[in-house]
């Protein structure tokens, strides 16, 4: 992975940017201390690393729109933070940049239940913004495993997707209006508690575009009514093929679950050791979750119940009560953990159309042998969304290198069988080399024109998710 | 000339000495543009697959194939997008691209989003007449920027759509509609938010008017035990009775069609009655959306400038839908600096101005 040379003309105006900052900014809310700088240096890919030149921590839209205001004058490069979760190294920042977290933009601004919206700064946990309606019987729907840490900034940014975004949908789906701040400091709202656009769809556009259009400091978003309840199945089969047959069968069913997860054998025997789930010995495993009431529950696990056991089952698992859905539910939510004690692990997301996933699994079976490093799959199955584990070692001189070359041949076969690099991590710089994997030159183009409007000067983030040599020209313009 | 192939439309674009209107189902041109862009011949389903949700056609299919298509697995596009033939008082033959350009979205988008939202993929001609593809087939996919959203309702004012994917949900076993009578349009949009706030999955939540009052309907869908049991539920908390299906005539506002102008508004639903209140000269109304959609209908085009005023001050939208509103423009004003993205955004797309000029922006 390579990174453009950071601009030694950029860095010699350090001090006179640190002192412009200083004077819009409260003292502690300008990081220019090489020791404390370093707390920003990487994101969840932390093979990557690189201290920026300053960081700040704005508090209000107003501090963001002067800090922006002052980079763009004096044309220094910008990467903005959530809480710095992202796999895809969407926050890494350059030595020429400046980091601007959003983590003291926390606060709930406006909570509605007539209109079912939530307005928030978009420093805000995840989880903390279910936290803020949970009690009122309400939920934000998109819950990535991260959510007790992931901004909303990131989410949106990211467009993250969750366990329950089969029934409910990514973030895009959830967001209804942004405060965006352009790279010159203009401050503009899109969307609002509305729930289309006027014109054209611009919050469409910005919700995964990465950090790299505008710094989002607020963010409305749709909460929903909790469901009575909800309970999960689980199914164990003989062989990924059925599994996959039988994931395709429920959906053509006419049922809805809210989740579909998917572990193969690698993954269900490192669960096993972890957690002790007692999950049942075979190749594939499959866990359902429906929701409603009680009532409603028994009736579409048995409807999936049935259809699972058209495909000779090795086992059909219904939790009866929140208990046996906890024990259901304990190997899943485990899985990182369990592969974390194996090994250093390599955490991909490509997505494939849910039929083609027996092949797609046999095919990284094969790779995995190739190239002699364990894989091991847990993913949301009901949408394809795949997540191949890739097991190594960091302190063997050459893993880590095996390893990407390994996931970037895992993610060419999603491509290949009509579906893309990543489903909810984000292109950021890890998959940023990839994408003419999936895109022509004139696809690409078509991607800058939108930031060459937004940010002009390309100093948002510049240096992600479009290939540098693809994004060469716009950079240097 | 027929145009037959994403090729023929890419030279075709490229040939164009100046402005085309494009044109799906083929009902009128557009006002001021002599050329014309049928789309309508790029038509046909190229893939389709029920086990995966998911259907790919191109731009000109129209939406009684893939209906029929759709239905023979008992599966439908969920956003239930609206035909405008009876409210515009139009023929033609609605197209899949007409649909997609317009982001046209029914009742059921409350529940499970709009078009924008079941849309995975697109392939357009920007107005140089280069080929662009974007998303792709696949339910999840942030790889790049999501021009998609940005082409769903964009009016072929950045490319022509060629072909478009789309995720197809089960159609249910059972619909219940959910219906009382309510003197004015506050009543009726707290009993629809209720209804939405509550764990019954609503989806469908308007009212049309009935007399001086409000016809309030609640739908509920999905298995027939669940059905019945969430219509039951429903029926008790909010005081509801048993009803007809009124869902096709609400999602093609049938009851505005002998309305010479109608507008459409969207704002936030608990805005809604103070919308309607501000509003005069306005002879049928309709809410969707639990209020957040609303179809206004009158005799004069001022019908448009006054819900934009107002807009302007409560936040959301107006958009002229049928009528002559002549210099007007159709869609709200936007402020300055997003007037300029979007200026910004078509020159980018669409460099000589030549793709629906006049028709956005
Ligand atoms: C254990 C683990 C599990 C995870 N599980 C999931 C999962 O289930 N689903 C999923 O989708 N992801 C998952 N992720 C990835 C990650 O959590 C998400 O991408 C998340 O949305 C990142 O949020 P963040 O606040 O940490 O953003 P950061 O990592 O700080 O930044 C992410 C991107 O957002 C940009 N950004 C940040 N703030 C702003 C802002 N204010 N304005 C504009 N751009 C901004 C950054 O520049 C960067 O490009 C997981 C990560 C971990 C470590
Ligand atoms: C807001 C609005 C107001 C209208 N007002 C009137 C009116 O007052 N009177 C009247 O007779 N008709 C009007 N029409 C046209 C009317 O919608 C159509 O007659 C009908 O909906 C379907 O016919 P169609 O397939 O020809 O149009 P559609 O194909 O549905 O076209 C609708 C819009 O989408 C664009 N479009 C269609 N296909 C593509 C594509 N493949 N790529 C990109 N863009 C595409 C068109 O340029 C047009 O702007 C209006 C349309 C809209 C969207």
């Amino acid at each position: 992975m390579h990174m453009p040379t950071p601009d030694a003309r950029i860095m010699a105006l350090k001090a006179a940017l640190a002192a412009r900052l200083r004077a819009v900014l409260p003292a502690d809310a300008v990081i220019d201390d090489l020791a404390e700088t370093r707390a920003y240096e990487c994101d969840g890919l932390s093979a990557y690393k690189c201290p920026p030149m300053l960081a700040v921590l704005p508090a209000t839209t107003a501090e963001v729109s002067d800090v922006l205001r002052i980079c763009h004058e004096m044309n220094v490069p910008v990467v903005p933070r959530g809480s710095g979760t992202s796999l895809a190294g969407g926050a890494m920042p350059t030595a020429d940049s400046v980091v601007l977290g959003v983590a003291r933009l926390n606060a709930v601004l406006e909570t509605d239940y007539a209109d079912r919206i939530i307005r928030v700064q978009s420093g805000r946990t995840n989880l903390s913004v279910t936290g803020a309606v949970a009690e009122d019987g309400f939920f934000y729907a998109p819950d990535p495993s991260s959510q007790l840490a992931c901004a909303i900034a990131g989410n949106v940014a990211m467009n993250s997707g969750g366990a329950h975004c089969l029934k409910y949908g990514v973030t895009t789906n959830n967001l209804l209006g942004v405060t965006l701040v352009l790279m010159d400091g203009t401050v503009v709202e899109l969307g609002g508690g509305h729930l289309d656009a006027g014109e054209l769809d611009l919050l469409g556009v910005i919700c995964g575009s990465e950090g790299q259009l505008g710094v989002v400091t607020e963010a409305t978003l749709r909460i929903l009514a909790k469901p009575e309840g909800a309970r999960p199945v689980l199914i164990g089969f003989d062989s990924n093929a059925v599994a996959g047959a039988c994931v395709s069968d429920i959906i053509k069913a006419g049922v809805l679950p809210v989740a579909i997860e998917f572990m193969d054998r690698p993954c269900i025997v490192a669960c096993e050791a972890f957690a002790k789930a007692g999950y049942p010995d075979c190749e594939a495993l499959l866990i359902v979750e429906v929701e409603g009431s009680d009532a409603e529950i028994d009736h579409q696990l048995g409807l999936i119940s049935a259809i699972a056991q058209r495909h000779d089952p090795v086992e059909v698992r219904e939790a009866r009560d929140a208990d046996e859905a906890a024990r259901i539910w304990l190997g899943r939510k485990s899985a990182f953990g369990a592969m974390g004690q194996i090994n250093d692990y390599m955490c991909l997301d490509g997505t494939i159309p849910v039929t083609e996933l027996p092949r797609v699994l046999d095919r990284i079976g094969a790779l995995s042998q190739e190239y002699g490093l364990d894989v091991a799959n847990v993913f949301h199955a009901g949408d394809g969304n795949m997540h191949p584990l890739i097991l190594y070692d960091a302190n063997t001189p050459g893993q880590l290198e095996l390893c990407e070359a390994l996931g970037a041949a895992i993610l060419k076969l999603c491509v290949e069988v009509g579906g893309c690099l990543t489903g909810e991590h984000g292109v950021g710089i890890e998959k940023r080399d990839l994408m003419a994997v999936q895109f022509d030159p004139a696809d690409l183009t078509a991607q800058m024109a939108v930031k060459d409007v937004f940010d002009p000067k390309w100093l948002l983030n510049a240096a992600k998710v479009f290939p540098l040599d693809a994004s060469a020209t716009h950079r240097a313009a | 000339m027929t145009l037959q192939t994403e090729d023929d439309v890419a030279d075709f674009v490229r040939a164009a000495k100046g402005p085309v209107a494009v044109r799906g189902g083929g009902t009128r041109a557009q006002g001021g543009v002599d050329e014309t862009l049928p789309v309508a011949g790029l038509s046909g389903i190229t893939l389709y697959e029920p086990g995966a949700l998911t259907l790919v056609a191109k731009a000109g299919t129209p939406m009684t194939e893939i209906e029929t298509a759709l239905a023979a697995e008992r599966q439908q596009l969920a956003f239930e997008p609206m035909d405008h033939r009876a409210l515009l008082g139009t023929a033609g033959v609605p197209t899949i691209g007409g649909v997609v350009a317009t982001n046209a979205s029914g009742p059921r988008r409350i529940q499970v989003g709009a078009c924008r939202d079941h849309l995975l993929g697109v392939r357009f001609v920007d107005g140089s007449g280069t080929v662009v593809k974007n998303g792709g087939r696949v339910m999840k996919n942030v790889t790049g920027y999501d021009l998609v959203k940005l082409l769903a309702g964009s009016y072929g004012t950045l490319g022509v759509l060629t072909e478009v994917s789309l995720k197809v949900l089960p159609l249910p076993e059972r619909v219940a509609t959910l219906t009382t009578v309510v003197p004015d349009a506050a009543a009726a949009v707290r009993i629809l938010s209720d209804a939405l706030g509550s764990p019954y999955d609503v989806t469908g939540a308007a009212a049309a008017q009935d007399g001086d009052g409000f016809r309030v309907h609640v739908r509920v869908e999905g298995f027939d035990d669940s059905v019945g049991y969430r219509a039951a539920q429903l029926r008790d908390l909010l005081h509801l009775d048993d009803g007809a299906d009124p869902w096709a005539d609400l999602r093609d506002v049938t009851a505005l069609g002998d309305c010479p102008f109608v507008v459409r508004v969207s704002v936030r639903p608990s805005q809604a009655a103070a919308l309607l209140s501000r509003m005069d000269g306005m002879d049928r109304v309709q809410l969707d959306w639990s209020g957040g959609l609303i179809w206004l209908g009158g005799a004069e085009a001022a019908l448009l400038a006054q819900a934009q005023a107002i807009c302007a001050d409560i936040g959301g939208h107006a958009t002229g839908i049928k009528g002559d509103f002549g210099p007007l423009p159709r869609f709200q004003p936007q402020p300055a600096p997003l007037a300029a993205i979007s200026a910004g955004l078509r020159a980018k797309f669409d460099p000589r101005g030549i793709l629906n000029p006049g028709v956005m922006g």
